[in-house]
């Protein structure tokens, strides 16, 4: 454990110091930042209200749309000579969200990811191999904070140039690999054709994230790395990875509450819901500088697990995440989840998690065909076992999604590999 | 007894055929017989080749999914009802055949067969006791 006064905290006392960090947040915020001034005033509620950190109910929730209306500087708590560094959010669909990072800041999210280095037991004797990108985006830079705060060496080799990846792993003993989960796989991959023999190298644990994964894709990644694999959590929104993290129990993400509040909603009502009930995490930065955020809606569906960790964190887990508000595909008036597909697939035999989720509309017809990679598991030189394959997969997932879906076998690496985050759903309907 | 057959998932996309047979061709495997079965979507073929594992190994450095099946090769007589013989014989007996597809050259004045057979051992007995002969790998290999 990274830092055991924070994370193995007694429950009361953590409370009681999140109540007094929020009680300061909302009288900085009201103070120095408008835009918040403003939410909280047409919510009726002001710095006074606000004691305990139950009182955080009160205070307005806060969407990453209104953020991106304030770009670049509307939400700066502090005066800008006071920034060192920022990173925004892709921008994708839209405006991006800024992070403007006060020094202090800089060092909280060094903590945060030294106490994420610390789930996977990183120490000064481990070399990180970080193929995070460097850059706006915040995998690389967050992980190399971490890193250097522990004082482990940080190889910062980014994304990219695969073959020149595997070799310095294996040249500098990597025992530490920080990457998302489906690079990680195409490592394996590229590793296997380069006659790289995983369980020869030193890789230990592996920290992965930034897009979503399962059970199923971890045991894979597990088995061909040969490493401990952890689902590591964060959003450029708060702070980039380093909000949440799991341990080696492997059962649920801690998340790193002495700084970031965390609850869940209904995404529908926005109102809090009961500890363990499924709904949208809401998390407000307790101690952030530059850019506080108050009640941010992150739009991932998890829920709290209730019981106390044998790795003996007292901070709260999340279940690795079940989805996003705005993943979610509405298929003939269905809600699906492509974690919900992946989910399906990682639970037949011999199927690789390599799929790609296409959605089109044919007349007035939603149509979702699922594509997935042959193998040397799956093949078969009759007909008839492959159409059996492709039926199978299809009522399993009629069993669990409740639509039909038409499963076509595709062949090996014909499904775009990608060095970030994979691209797994491609939706050619023009609403 | 039986002989090895490779079997390579194609999609239906133009020009996988001729990829399969540049990379044997590069690999010096010489096509003895083939078959292509296909949906809209993706094709199985089958090939019997003068190295099997020359073969395999080819492909799959390609990128191909492949893998070695056992076949059997029959041979019929090259006149009127001598397929039709083999056919009856092996459905008094429930020999079922998954499928089967003809080779390219003859032995003597018989043709040759390949069939997939689901229990070989079964129809191994049944054609011999029948007369029915069998072709083994290594008179393929000199034919």
């Amino acid at each position: 454990m990274f830092d055991k006064s924070s994370e193995a905290m007694g429950r009361k006392e953590l409370a009681a110091l999140q109540g007094e960090r929020l009680a300061k947040l909302v009288e900085t915020l009201y103070k120095k930042v408008p835009f918040y001034k403003k939410k909280m005033d047409s919510a009726g509620v002001g710095p006074k209200d606000v004691r305990k950190i139950e009182d955080i109910t009160k205070l307005p929730l806060t969407t990453k749309d209104e953020m991106r209306e304030v770009y670049p500087y509307g939400l700066l708590a502090v005066d800008k000579k006071e920034i060192v560094e920022i990173h925004t959010s892709t921008g994708t669909t839209g405006k991006p969200v800024v992070d403007a990072y006060t020094r202090a800041d800089v060092d909280l999210w060094g903590e945060v990811m030294a106490r994420t280095l610390g789930m996977g037991d990183t120490t000064r004797d481990d070399t990180v191999h970080n193929a995070y990108g460097y850059g706006l985006f915040t995998g690389g830079l967050g992980v190399h904070y971490g890193a250097q705060k522990i004082g482990a060496i940080v190889l910062p080799i980014s994304g990219g140039n695969t073959k020149r990846q595997l070799m310095m792993l294996k040249d500098f003993g990597g025992t530490v690999l920080t990457c998302t989960p489906s690079y990680s796989l195409l490592l394996a991959e590229i590793g296997r054709e380069e006659k790289y023999d995983f369980s020869q190298l030193k890789l230990r644990v592996g920290l992965f994230g930034a897009e979503f994964w399962s059970e199923g894709m971890r045991k894979e990644i597990e088995e061909k790395l040969s490493l401990k694999a952890l689902d590591i959590y964060g959003l450029t929104e708060i702070i980039g990875p380093g909000v949440a993290s799991e341990c080696l129990e492997q059962n649920g993400l801690h998340i790193f509450e002495d700084v970031f509040y965390p609850e869940i909603i209904d995404p529908e009502t926005g109102k809090r819901l009961p500890a363990g009930e499924k709904g949208e995490l809401v998390v407000t930065t307790l101690t952030k500088e530059g850019t506080p955020v108050l009640r941010y809606r992150t739009r991932d569906i998890t829920h709290f697990l209730t019981g106390q960790c044998a790795c003996g964190r007292t901070h709260v887990r999340m279940h690795r995440l079940l989805g996003r508000t705005d993943d979610m595909l509405i298929i003939r008036g269905v809600n699906v989840f492509p974690s919900q597909i992946e989910n399906v697939l990682m639970k037949i035999e011999g199927v690789e998690p390599q799929y790609q989720i296409l959605v089109d509309r044919k007349g007035a017809l939603d149509s979702v065909e699922v594509r997935v990679e042959m193998n040397e598991t799956i093949f078969s030189d009759e007909m008839k076992n492959l159409a059996k394959m492709e039926k199978d997969i299809e009522s399993a997932l009629y069993s669990t999604l409740n639509i039909h879906t038409v499963v076509k076998l595709v062949e090996p690496k014909s499904i775009p590999r990608s060095e970030g985050k994979a691209k797994r759903v491609v939706d050619k309907r023009s609403l | 007894m039986n002989i090895k057959q490779i079997a390579v998932f194609l999609e239906n996309k133009k020009g996988r055929l001729a990829e399969v047979t540049r990379a044997l061709a590069s690999a010096g495997v010489n096509i003895r017989a083939l078959s292509l079965a296909e949906t809209t979507d993706f094709g199985i073929l089958r090939l019997i080749v003068n190295d099997p594992d020359q073969a395999l190994a080819s492909l799959k450095t390609s990128g191909f999914v492949a893998q070695v099946t056992d076949v059997i090769a029959i041979e019929v007589e090259d006149k009127p009802g001598g397929l039709a013989r083999i056919l009856e014989v092996c459905n008094k007996n429930d020999i079922n055949i998954e499928y089967m597809y003809a080779f390219v050259e003859k032995r003597v004045s018989n043709a040759i067969v390949i069939f997939k057979i689901d229990d070989h051992e079964q129809a191994h007995r049944v054609l011999k006791e029948n007369g029915i002969p069998i072709v083994t790998s290594d008179v393929l290999k000199n034919l």
